[in-house]
């Protein structure tokens, strides 16, 4: 019955299930317990748990719904994409107030994961900006949430990973721009001091602002890399046309899984940094090639190979603690990934602002580190480690990336916000149908029960080992009549360096 | 062009619809569900960007009393159209329609009698104004008897062979038929089918591009994606014996 179909998030890897699609997404969700965008989130927040088959799919939901081209509020279903917002809007002068490190996402998945970018400090994450939202409860019932309407609803669903019910309209405020074009600032960063002190006082005068770090140096060189700083171009300053569309390159099939290893990386992050001249550089630069590099190369997640990757991603907070108004936690976090010889040449360092009112929204004051790994025997072992540090110094993880995380070092770095959260999913999800792969993995979410014993219960299964979300054993499936909604998770903010 | 577009809401048609509305051409809907013609023009509207509004109008091809009117109503707005595309239709497995008489009964009517009957309204109407182009989605299955279509192809079969015969008929009188081919393209309809390979696998913005070019240029037929052309030239050819024994 279940045929051979998988599904996978970003970091392929597969789990049994489908997705079914159509136009009419609100008919679609009925009786499924989660609703996925473009499946960029990387690890197990856009599949369907255990119990389950299929999830709903929201890529034929692309309508828009209402643009006031005066005040630049859009209104669109929840499968229209970042890549069609771009096509169509920035021509004509606006742009998404925050924009991740991919356009292959859809609003439902920005709001979902309640997505950050190179402008944190200044704009908060995606959700900041949505003025109302549009959502299908498990129950049926169709529920238009805003900050003034069930703000608990509202609140729980940005960055609700899909699990307070299926986003089907998103309501957003644009920001206006003076041209489609970018103009980048970028310079070495000698250490990891130089570093965060870079971003901290780029981030002063600049808008964007993100940097490349080199996860295979140690030594005095760990933690270097390549800073960069843009702004919109001036009208002046600005090439005359619009930016033409870019060419895209394709990794036509799964690379081996030992592409990337040690010496690859090693060599790839060398020639990375040495090909940025000694001195700054400044330019104007195509708003893809500083938004979405990544995008450039169509499938890039196979060059993992059939193994997959995972991302991890934490923040860790600005705490006095370390030299130099770097974290101490920063300083043992890059340790410990350049100590373990697995990360890939993708790893981005970024300061955050100010926290969001999602109630699990990821960014919080502080410096995000985001490094990508080959999935291999040691990697839980690694996130193992780096969540105990990240614990230990009072930072957070971001799901839209996890795949190996343990359910009790979640709870412990969310604590009060995720009783929060759930109290939410108990209020507007009392039989609690919504269930993703990673909310039975995290928040210990059980098929639905009889009416006696439900909710959330965390239920902590203390010292899983499993290296693939797809191996866990399956929690009992009770009467697993799934219903219910996430969206999929959109990518991570900040993503890959500009070449 | 000024178009009546009957289908616009999902799949092929949404994204021919809106590869003319970007074009710079006026669309005017059609279709069953007011609610989703509304939604469906406002994001049109949105994407023309030029304060260009697109009406609607409803039209259902199992009920040949819209037809006149709802084409009334797009002349109205359109100040005159000069392009009909039909993109609706239905679709059933083979099995679900031998399973299901009434299904079966409803496909035949809607793509066959219901099509055919609307294409002759928007005939008429073009012929009086000395000509235009009239777009209809037939498929590729239409080209052959064959397992998998059987009910479903013949609607198609004969749907073409109007298409045909009008393009013979009047296109000295200025009437323009493109008849579109499409093989197998991800849409809502064909979503969870497993589909031939890749290749033969078309989206539904690279089938609303190859349509856009076959009604500016007026070509009477069309497959999309292209691959289709040689792919079907090839299955015509197979003898009867062969066809009985595979399983498309």
């Amino acid at each position: 019955m279940e045929g051979g179909a998988r599904l996978a998030g970003w970091g392929n890897l597969p789990v049994p299930g489908v997705e079914i699609r159509s136009e009419r997404l609100e008919g679609a969700v009925r009786g499924l317990p989660l609703t996925r965008g473009l499946g960029r989130s990387y690890g197990d927040a856009s599949l369907p748990p255990p119990d389950a088959h299929a999830v709903a799919g929201s890529v034929l939901a692309d309508r828009i719904l209402a643009f006031d081209a005066e005040r630049g509020v859009l209104r669109a279903e929840a499968g229209f994409t970042l890549l069609e917002m771009n096509r169509i809007l920035l021509p004509r002068g606006w742009f998404t107030p925050v924009s991740p490190g991919t356009k292959f996402v859809t609003l439902g998945g920005m709001v979902a994961a309640d997505v950050h970018g190179k402008n944190h400090h200044v704009q908060g994450t995606f959700g900041a900006h949505v003025r109302a939202l549009r959502l299908a409860l498990p129950s049926g019932r169709v529920i238009e949430c805003s900050r003034t309407r069930h703000p608990d609803l509202f609140r729980a669903t940005v960055g609700g990973m899909g699990l307070t019910g299926h986003i089907l309209e998103v309501e957003v405020q644009l920001e206006q721009v003076p041209t489609p074009w970018i103009l980048m600032e970028s310079r070495r960063a000698a250490s990891l001091d130089d570093f965060v002190r870079g971003l901290d006082e780029a981030g002063r005068t600049w808008p964007f602002t993100m940097g490349w770090l080199d996860c295979a140096s140690r030594g005095r060189a760990m933690g270097r890399g390549i800073l960069m700083a843009g702004r919109w171009a001036e009208r002046h300053e600005a090439p005359p046309g619009p930016p033409p569309p870019l060419s895209r390159r394709i990794v036509p099939f799964m690379l081996p899984s030992r592409t990337i290893n040690r010496a690859s990386v090693r060599a790839f992050n060398e020639l990375y940094y040495r090909a940025h001249p000694r001195r700054t550089r400044r330019r104007v630069v195509h708003p893809d090639r500083f938004f979405y590099p990544l995008d450039a190369i169509h499938a890039w997640n196979r060059v993992y190979g059939k193994r997959g990757f995972t991302q991890y991603q934490c923040v860790l907070p600005f705490d006095g603690s370390g030299e130099a108004g770097t974290p101490a936690a920063l300083r043992r976090v890059m340790d410990t990934i350049t100590r373990s010889g697995l990360a890939s040449p993708l790893c981005v360092i970024k300061n955050c602002g100010a926290e969001g009112d999602g109630m699990l929204s990821f960014p919080m004051p502080g410096v995000s580190i985001a490094v990508d790994f080959p999935v291999t025997p040691r990697i839980q072992g690694l996130v193992d480690e780096l969540n105990e540090v990240v614990l230990a110094h009072g930072g957070r993880i971001y799901l839209a990336k996890d795949a190996f995380t343990r359910p009790e070092h979640f709870r412990a770095m969310e604590g009060e916000r995720l009783t929060r959260f759930q109290e939410a999913g108990r209020r507007w999800d009392p039989e609690h149908r919504l269930r993703s792969r990673l909310s039975v993995r995290l928040l210990g979410d059980e098929a639905p029960e009889p009416a006696s014993a439900r909710g959330r219960s965390a239920q902590v299964a203390p010292g899983r080992r499993t290296p693939r979300p797809g191996a866990r054993p399956a929690p009992s499936p009770t009467d697993a009549a799934g219903e219910g909604v996430p969206t999929h998770g959109g990518p991570a903010g900040v993503r890959a360096p500009s070449p | 062009m000024k178009v009546a577009f009957l289908g616009a809401t999902r799949g092929m048609g949404r994204a021919l619809a809106r590869r003319m509305v970007e074009a710079g051409h006026d669309v005017f809907l059609l279709g069953r569900d007011e609610e989703e013609l509304a939604r469906s023009a406002r994001d049109l509207e949105v994407r023309a960007g030029d304060g260009r509004t697109v009406g609607h109008a409803r039209c259902d091809l199992e009920d040949p009393t819209t037809f006149a009117p709802a084409l009334d109503a797009a002349d109205r707005a359109l100040g005159g159209f000069d392009t009909v595309v039909v993109t609706a239709g239905l679709y059933g497995t083979q099995q679900r329609l031998e399973e299901d008489p009434e299904l079966a009964r409803r496909v035949l009517t809607v793509n066959y009698v219901g099509t055919i009957g609307f294409s002759e309204e928007a005939r008429v109407r073009l012929l009086e104004r000395g000509g235009g182009t009239l777009c209809v989605f037939s498929s590729v299955a239409g080209e052959r008897g064959r397992k998998p279509v059987v009910l479903y192809g013949s609607t198609k079969a004969g749907l073409s062979a109007y298409l045909e015969g009008l393009d013979h008929r009047y296109r000295a009188e200025g009437l323009r038929t493109v008849c579109v081919k499409p093989g197998f393209v991800r849409t809502g309809m064909t979503h969870g089918l497993d589909g031939p390979p890749g290749p033969l696998q078309g989206t539904p913005e690279g089938v609303a591009a190859r349509v856009l070019t076959a009604i500016e240029r007026g070509r009477p037929v069309v497959y999309a994606p292209g691959v289709w052309a040689p792919t079907m030239a090839v299955i015509r050819a197979l003898p009867r014996f062969v066809m009985r024994r595979v399983s498309f």
